[in-house]
C-alpha cells in the first residue's frame, strides 16, 4: 500500500488530483444539491419556528466546516513544521480563503435566522461571538500569507501563527461563552439519547454536511495546485535567470 | 542581559524614543469617549472599564512596531542574534522593557482616567489590579506579533490586524473583572484566568517569538 | 581554532548562489572573498556566522565563537560612542572598552552621540565592537566602505593583532589590506549552476 506521504512530492500530488478534482467537484454538487433540496422543500416546517428553521442546512454545516477548514490548517501546519512537506504548506495556504468563506456563510445565516427568533439581526451570543473571532483570526493568517514574498519563509511563520492562533482561539471561544450567556438554543445535533431532532431533519441535514465537506475538499485541491502551479512557474523563472 | 534592558530603556526614554505618546494616546481616548457619548454619569460609569480596557489595549499597540522595528533597521538585530544571549531572552526582555515603558504608565494613568468616566468607587482597586495582571500579557503577545512582522514593509497595520484577535481572551477577562469590582460581584474566576493566560503565554510566547524571529532573519 | 567548510550551498530568497564550496581556515590566518556584486558574499558570510542555514553541506566551528559586522553597524543614534560600544562589551561579558576605542581612535569622540560621527566614524565604531566581543573569528561584510587610507591601515593593525593572537577572519572586501597572512578566494567558479545543484535538495526542483 503506498504511503500517504507520496502525496507530499508535487508531482505526484498533481498527478492524483488530476483525476480527484473533478470527482469530488461533481460529487459536491449533487450531495450538496440533494441535502439542500431535501431540506428546504420536503421536511415540515418547525411546529415554533415555521419554515424559518430551514436555514439550520446551510448554517450547521457551514458553521462544522468553518472550524473543521481552521482543524486542517493547523494539522497541516505541524505538518509542515515537523516533516515539511511543501504540498502541505500549500494546502494549509489554500484552505484558509475556503475556511473564511464557510465562516461568513455561517455568520450570515446565524444572523438571518437570529433576525424573527431575536427580532435583530445581530446579538452578541457567544456562538455567533466565536465564530466572529475566528473571522478575524482567518483575515490575519490570509494577510500574513500574502504579505510575505519568500514562500518558505511564509510558510514557515503562518505555521507558527496557525499553531499561537489555535490556542487563542480556543481561549477566545471560552472567553465569549463566559462573557455572556447563550441566546442560542443548545447544540442542534445530540450525541445523547432522547435526540431533540427528528430524523426528518437530520437526515437532508447530514447530507448538507457531507456536501459542504466535499464543497471544501475540492476548493482545497484547486487552491493547492493553483499553488503548485505558481511555484513551479517560480521556480522555472529562477532556473531561466540561472542560464 | 541587564545590559540590553537599560539600553531599550534609555532609548525609549531619550529624545525621538516614543515614550508618553501612548499615554497621551490614553488620555485622548479617556476625553473621546464621553464627548462622543454624552455626559450622563450612569451611561459612563457602566462603559468605563470597558472604555479604560480597550483604551489600554490600543495604546499598546502603538508602539509595539518599534519593538524590533529599530533594532531590525540599524543592524542591531543581526548582531543580537550572533551574540552570546539566546534569542529567547532578548524577546522576553525586549517584552519587558515595552512594558515598563508603554503599559506601565497606563497601569498607574488608568484611576486618574477613571475619574473623567466616571468608574464607580469600588472598581478602581481591581481597575489597577486588573491592568497590572493583564498587560503583561499584552506586552508578550504583542512581541510576538512585532517579531512576526519584523522586516515586512506593510509590517504596521499588518502587527494590529495580527495581534488584535490575540488579545481577546485577556480584554474580555480584565474587562470582567474590573466590571464585576464595580458591581460588588465575586471576582475570583475572571481573576484566576486573567492571571492563568499572563502566566501562560508569558512562560510560552517567548519560544514562539523567538522561532518567527530566526525565521525573519534568516 | 578552525573554521571548516564542507561542501556548501547557500542561497538568497530561494536563488542558488554557491555551491560545492569547502575549505578550511586554521587560527592565525584570514580569508578575503572576492567577486562581482551579487556572488554570494554576502550570503556566505551570514550562512557562516549562523544566520541562515546552508541549503547544503555543514559549517563546523567551536560554539559561540563568531562576531559578525554587516553593513548595518547596528549603532544606536542617540547613544554617545561610549554607551554603544559598553553595551556590546556588556552583552559580550562586559570587558573594558578603552583599549578598543583608542585602537579605533576614537578616545576623543567617546562621549559623541553616534547620530554626529560621520559614515567613516561610525564604521570605526562599529569595528571597535569587535574588538570589545573578545570573540576569535572575525566574519566581516565589506569593513573598509567608507574608512580613509588611515582608518584602513588603523584596521588593518587590528585584523594583524586579531590574527597574531590566535584569531581568525573571513571577510568580504575589495581593498588590498596588506595582510600577509590573508589569503583570497574568487568566489566566482563556486557559482551554482541551475536550481538544486550541489546536492542542494531544492523544492523547486521537484517541479522542473
Amino acid at each position: 500500500m503506498a504511503s500517504v506521504w507520496e502525496y507530499a512530492n508535487p508531482r505526484k500530488f498533481m498527478h492524483t488530483s488530476d483525476w480527484l478534482l473533478p470527482g469530488v467537484a461533481w460529487a459536491a454538487a449533487v450531495v450538496t444539491t440533494v441535502g439542500l433540496v431535501w431540506g428546504f422543500f420536503f421536511t415540515p416546517d418547525d411546529f415554533r419556528q415555521g419554515s424559518t428553521v430551514k436555514i439550520v442546512f446551510l448554517h450547521v454545516p457551514s458553521a462544522l466546516m468553518a472550524i473543521n477548514a481552521w482543524i486542517m490548517m493547523l494539522v497541516a501546519s505541524l505538518i509542515w513544521v515537523i516533516r515539511r512537506h511543501h504540498v502541505s504548506a500549500l494546502a494549509a495556504k489554500a484552505a484558509a480563503p475556503a475556511g473564511l468563506v464557510m465562516t461568513a456563510i455561517a455568520l450570515i445565516t446565524g444572523a438571518l435566522w437570529g433576525q424573527p427568533i431575536w427580532g435583530t439581526w445581530w446579538v452578541w451570543d457567544p456562538r455567533l461571538t466565536s465564530f466572529l473571532i475566528l473571522f478575524l483570526f482567518y483575515l490575519g493568517y490570509i494577510a500574513l500569507w500574502s504579505s510575505i514574498e519568500d514562500p518558505d519563509t511564509g510558510a514557515d511563520l503562518t505555521a507558527v501563527l496557525c499553531l499561537v492562533g489555535s490556542v487563542f482561539a480556543l481561549l477566545s471561544r471560552y472567553a465569549a461563552f463566559f462573557w455572556t450567556q447563550g441566546l442560542h438554543q443548545g447544540a442542534s445535533l445530540s450525541l445523547q439519547p432522547g435526540t431533540r431532532m427528528d430524523w426528518a431533519y437530520k437526515a437532508p441535514l447530514y447530507i448538507s454536511m457531507v456536501g459542504f465537506g466535499l464543497i471544501f475538499l475540492a476548493l482545497v485541491l484547486l487552491g493547492t495546485r493553483t499553488e503548485i502551479r505558481a511555484r513551479r512557474m517560480k521556480a522555472l523563472l529562477t532556473r531561466e535567470r540561472m542560464n | 542581559m541587564i545590559a540590553l534592558l537599560t539600553r531599550d530603556l534609555r532609548l525609549a526614554l531619550r529624545a525621538g524614543g516614543g515614550f508618553g505618546l501612548g499615554l497621551a494616546f490614553y488620555l485622548i481616548l479617556a476625553v473621546l469617549v464621553p464627548l462622543g457619548v454624552g455626559p450622563e454619569p450612569t451611561v459612563l460609569a457602566a462603559i468605563a472599564p470597558g472604555v479604560l480596557w480597550v483604551g489600554a489595549l490600543l495604546a499598546c499597540l502603538l508602539s509595539l512596531d518599534r519593538i524590533f522595528a529599530l533594532d531590525w533597521e540599524d543592524g542591531s538585530l543581526d548582531l543580537l542574534a550572533t551574540a552570546p544571549i539566546p534569542l529567547e531572552g532578548v524577546v522576553t526582555l525586549k517584552a519587558l522593557a515595552h512594558w515598563i515603558t508603554t503599559a506601565l504608565p497606563l497601569v498607574l494613568a488608568a484611576p486618574v482616567l477613571g475619574v473623567l468616566l466616571n468608574l464607580p468607587a469600588p472598581a478602581y482597586g481591581w481597575l489597577v489590579l486588573s491592568l497590572l495582571l493583564g498587560t503583561p500579557a499584552l506586552s508578550v503577545i504583542g512581541t510576538f506579533g512585532a517579531a512576526l512582522t519584523v522586516g515586512l514593509k506593510r509590517g504596521g497595520l499588518l502587527l494590529s490586524l495580527l495581534v488584535l484577535p490575540l488579545y481577546i481572551p485577556t480584554l474580555v477577562y480584565g474587562a470582567e473583572l474590573v466590571s464585576r469590582g464595580a458591581l460588588g460581584l465575586p471576582v475570583s474566576t475572571p481573576l484566576a484566568l486573567l492571571a492563568g493566560i499572563t502566566a501562560g503565554s508569558v512562560a510560552l510566547l517567548p519560544f514562539a517569538s523567538a522561532a518567527v524571529l530566526r525565521i525573519n532573519l534568516r | 581554532m578552525e573554521l571548516r567548510l564542507t561542501d556548501i550551498a547557500c542561497a538568497r530568497g530561494g536563488v542558488p548562489l554557491i555551491a560545492g564550496l569547502s575549505l578550511t581556515l586554521r587560527a592565525g590566518h584570514a580569508l578575503v572573498l572576492r567577486g562581482p556584486n551579487g556572488c554570494g558574499k554576502t550570503t556566505l558570510l551570514r550562512t557562516i556566522a549562523g544566520l541562515q542555514p546552508p541549503l547544503a553541506g555543514t559549517v563546523d566551528l567551536p560554539p559561540d565563537a563568531v562576531a559578525y559586522a554587516a553593513h548595518a553597524d547596528g549603532l544606536k543614534a542617540t547613544l554617545s560612542v561610549a554607551e554603544n560600544l559598553r553595551f556590546w562589551a556588556a552583552i559580550y561579558g562586559g570587558g573594558d572598552i578603552a583599549p578598543a576605542l583608542a585602537r579605533m581612535n576614537l578616545t576623543d569622540l567617546a562621549e559623541r552621540a553616534a547620530q554626529n560621527l560621520s559614515a567613516g566614524q561610525k564604521r570605526r565604531l562599529g569595528l571597535a565592537r569587535l574588538l570589545v566581543t573578545a570573540r576569535p573569528v572575525w566574519v566581516l561584510d565589506e569593513p573598509t566602505v567608507s574608512l580613509d587610507a588611515a582608518s584602513v591601515a588603523l584596521f588593518a593593525d587590528a585584523v594583524r593583532a586579531h590574527l597574531a593572537g590566535g584569531g581568525l577572519a573571513v571577510m568580504a572586501t575589495h581593498i588590498d589590506l596588506g595582510l600577509d597572512e590573508a589569503r583570497t578566494l574568487d568566489l566566482t567558479p563556486y557559482k551554482a549552476q541551475r536550481a538544486g545543484a550541489g546536492g542542494a535538495d531544492s523544492f523547486d526542483e521537484a517541479f522542473l
